[in-house]
């Protein structure tokens, strides 16, 4: 028989399953059937919905442009799969190649691919998370809730947290002209993710369209009244703000609990895998049959010196679930490695924010072009004298020649004019991260060291 | 053959028909310097990844190193500021971001769109125009007044004075077009005169709508107050003779060379005349097959610049000759069959970057409603002369006349 037989057959006739029925979990079964996987595919989801697009739930949706429901992502082709939605997996056994769904079934796999992703990170203390009127915002319901306590015309929207999540939400509150506070325990928004100095640009964005914005505060409790209903929320500061509605948007959690105890590389920091995004198991030897894609995965990534890279970016999504499912199909020498350059977008009061590579590991940022003042810039960040990351206000366009910087490992600060320099682009200036070891909202990409078993990362709420 | 002699048969009249096999040539050095100074970059990474580098600029007055061969279409020397097209961030940006706020969203996302009825009456009243159909020039008779009908449209020319904006356009784009022989020296007078006359027009009519807006293009400029502040009269009029210089010929182009293509494809044209919603598809296809623009010969390098081996220096003249890399068989696959069917279409016929065509959803609106158009209402439309007679002009291509025949024309 030669060797490619057993291939043969699991393209014909093998058993995929893929939980996590998202963008990335969608993705990767329409690759797999692209490539020509004729056997049975099933779908695993833990919300009853099929799989639908998240950017827009804290963008048109908060603005009742569109509803929740008209958020569901395309499809390239029809999949002919097995769908379970609204079961979440419980449970993995790896030696007999098994999930396990809340509902009991067990469901037998050739490959699996696991993209469960990540869900939001709760308000820590329960009994006020319980409160009417305080939400998170991640999933198509957790959209349609807020939104319709949106169109309701709160008196005051409390949003803790201001990374890129809060600070559309109160975009989203002011363009609909509701009084939003927001709370962040680093010196600005998106401090986590992009640095001090544009954190100040981002905290003048907020305070010029009218956001109540308090940082360096930490909230410490959230107060209901008797019917159960938000009321206040206390801060470290000794403040306290009225309010009818919290959002509490301090970042995510992956989606691993259910793999505990299975022996697979699985935890608070997602689930390892290599390159080609082959899962390794807890002693870090890597699966032949069980591939990770999507926020969830931590992979090794060359560009930064292989240390395992998180991400939860849509951009990765797709790029990784496209990469799984053809290593899923395919000998070891045609597979191919997971090289995706970190990129995002955002939008809030207006402007349209976008970055590549690892801004957060810059120490260094130099305003290339255009001016902070201006909110029309692009800032390039630097690390050990080369270029790491890139971000832009309102100037994308430019965005694929710093990409090339940073895929090239190009010298930091670049060493050459461009148009529309300015004086403040003469010379880079400390880029300003908070100390890592200070949780804030969390940036959207993390860097997790060596170890596939990594196991270490804890969230440290604010002290009540 | 040396390669300076390539880029000088590239830009030879008796080639103008079909370019396509020198372009091939040219793709064997990316990046060419060929001796008449000029960088000529033809493969599509390349040129995509010049259109986003912030060390390209394209205000002339950094070009410090020769031009490159002369393409005899020169700008005369006028006294307005250089349009945006000429300009660099921030000045750019700020001109045509306001430029913007009456053409596109978030402001006007509407203004293109709702100007579909308009150009299917401009489309139907030309076809209706047509004379003989044993001989129709379509050049004469359809493609070139559809596009300045639609400018004047857009920028608010009232209907009684289109006629002599006719004129002025056709002098105007003549004067980039110069015929073996001419004098040079007459033809600048003729295109001077027409370009102060143009002027005079359109200072006239902003001061009209400034003190009575309408609801067209040139009014909303002329009484913009925005974050940028607003334009000067000065900047208002380089940037209306903008409009309709880069709006013209390129869309006359795009739809003779369209047709023409059609006429060469007759399957592809017996499909969008029952399917008018290929037409879509096959603009793209158009834009990458036959641009209207194949090269872009104005940029220059504010630092020396590395790319494919080749050091382009500080100051030297950059052209990117947009056409050859949509040809590119390291991008696309099977590049000089023209497929409208193509999924994978990122052409570079709008260019990219910074200075992406501001007018292309207006562009392809036209073309898209100007072919299927012509597709449904010519009844066996045949090509009288293949290859048709073209312009000079080597940066803007496109036939001077398209004769074509038809047996009769659809209601």
């Amino acid at each position: 028989m030669p060797a490619d037989g057993h291939l043969e057959r699991l393209k014909r006739e093998g058993r995929i399953v893929v939980v996590g029925a998202s963008l990335a979990g969608l993705r990767a079964a329409e690759t797999l059937r692209e490539e020509g996987f004729a056997g049975t595919l099933t779908m695993v989801g833990d919300e009853p919905y099929e799989p639908y697009d998240r950017p827009p739930l804290s963008k048109g949706v908060l603005l009742s442009r569109t509803t929740a429901d008209h958020t569901a992502l395309p499809r390239r082709r029809n999949l002919d799969a097995d769908w379970r939605l609204g079961i979440a997996a419980t449970g993995l056994d790896m030696a007999a190649k098994r999930v396990r769904l809340a509902d009991g079934e067990e469901i037998e796999y050739d490959r699996l691919l696991i993209a469960t992703g990540v869900r939001a990170r709760p308000w820590p203390h329960e009994r006020e998370a319980e409160l009417d009127g305080v939400f998170v915002l991640r999933t198509r319901d957790d959209a349609t809730a807020l939104q319709k306590r949106l169109a309701d015309g709160p008196r005051r929207v409390f949003v803790i947290g201001a990374g890129f999540t809060g600070s559309e939400i109160a975009s989203a509150c002011r363009e609909r002209e509701i009084s939003v506070t927001v709370a962040e325990r680093g010196a600005a928004p998106l401090v986590g993710a992009l640095g001090g100095v544009v954190g100040e640009v981002a905290a003048q964005l907020q305070r010029e369209n009218g956001v109540d914005l308090r940082t360096g505060v930490m909230v410490t409790g959230l107060e209901g009244d008797s019917a159960g209903r938000v009321r206040s929320a206390h801060l470290s500061d000794g403040s306290s703000v009225e309010t009818d509605v919290v959002v509490v948007s301090l970042g995510a959690t992956r989606n691993t609990e259910w793999l505990a105890g299975s022996g697979l590389g699985a935890g608070p920091r997602g689930i390892a895998c290599d390159a080609g995004c082959r899962a390794f198991d807890i002693r870090g030897i890597v699966t032949d049959d069980i591939f990770v894609a999507g926020d969830v995965a931590r992979s090794p990534h060359p560009l930064f010196g292989y240390q395992f890279l998180s991400l939860e970016h849509w951009g990765n999504a797709v790029s990784q679930a496209e990469t799984a499912a053809h290593n899923m199909l395919c000998e070891s020498v045609d597979r191919r490695p997971h090289m995706w350059v970190p990129a995002f977008w955002s939008s809030q009061f207006g402007v349209n924010i976008k970055s590549v590579g690892v801004p957060s590991m810059g120490t260094e940022i130099l305003i290339s072009q255009g001016s902070l003042a201006e909110r029309r810039f692009v800032g390039v960040y630097g690390y050990q004298d080369r270029v790491i990351g890139a971000v832009t206000f309102d100037q994308a366009r430019w965005l694929p020649f710093y990409e090339h910087l940073i895929e090239t490992t190009a010298p930091f600060p670049p060493p050459f004019p461009t148009v529309d320099r300015r004086p403040e682009g003469a010379r880079p200036v400390p880029a300003d991260f908070p100390d890592p070891s200070v949780p804030t909202h969390g940036p959207t990409v993390t860097l997790s060291g060596y170890s596939p078993a990594d196991r270490r990362m804890t969230f440290t709420p604010g002290r009540h | 053959m040396t390669q300076g002699s390539l880029l000088r048969q590239i830009l030879e009249y008796e080639n103008r028909h079909d370019p396509y096999p020198l372009y091939a040539e040219l793709r064997k050095t990316p990046v060419l310097n060929d001796g008449d100074g000029a960088y000529v970059v033809s493969t599509y990474h390349e040129i995509l990844s010049l259109l986003h580098d912030p060390r390209v600029s394209s205000d002339a007055r950094n070009m410090t190193r020769a031009a490159g061969p002369d393409l005899q279409q020169q700008e005369e020397e006028t006294a307005l500021p250089p349009s945006f097209i000429r300009l660099d961030p921030p000045e750019h940006d700020r001109l045509r971001r306001m430029t913007n706020t009456s053409f596109g969203p978030p402001h006007e996302p509407r203004r293109v769109h709702e100007m579909r009825g308009e150009l299917g009456g401009i489309v139907s009243d030309l076809i209706a125009g047509i004379g003989s159909t044993d001989r129709i020039d379509l050049v004469e008779e359809f493609s070139y007044p559809f596009p300045v009908t639609v400018i004047c449209r857009l920028l608010g020319v009232p209907r009684e004075d289109e006629s002599r904006f006719h004129g002025w356009a056709d002098t105007l784009a003549a004067s980039l077009d110069p015929m073996p022989g001419e004098d040079a020296t007459e033809r600048n007078k003729i295109a001077q005169k027409a370009r102060t006359e143009l002027g005079m027009y359109l200072a006239g009519l902003i001061e009209e709508r400034r003190r009575n807006p309408q609801e067209d293009m040139l009014s909303e400029l002329a009484t913009l107050k925005g974050p940028d502040g607003s334009m000067t009269t000065m900047e208002l009029l380089s940037t209306a003779a903008l409009l309709l210089i880069a709006g013209h010929e390129t869309t006359v182009n795009l739809i003779t060379n369209g047709m023409l293509t059609l006429l060469r494809n007759p399957d592809v044209l017996r499909r969008l005349r029952e399917d008018p919603g290929l037409s879509v598809p096959l603009v793209e296809e158009l834009l990458r097959f036959e641009p209207p623009v194949q090269l872009v010969p104005n940029r220059t390098t504010l630092a020396d610049i590395e790319i494919a081996g080749v050091t382009i220096p500080k100051g030297a003249s950059l052209w990117l000759v947009v056409a050859a890399g949509n040809r590119d068989p390291l991008r696309f696959k099977d590049p000089d069959r023209f497929d409208p069917d193509r999924e994978d279409i990122e052409h570079l016929g709008f260019g990219s970057g910074v200075h992406s065509c501001f007018g292309a959803p207006l562009a392809r609106q036209e073309a898209q409603i100007a072919l299927s158009e012509l597709a449904r209402r010519l009844v066996n439309p045949r090509l009288l002369e293949d290859p048709p007679e073209y312009r000079r002009n080597a940066v803007l291509r496109g036939p001077r006349h398209l004769p074509i025949a038809c047996d009769d024309i659809m209601p």
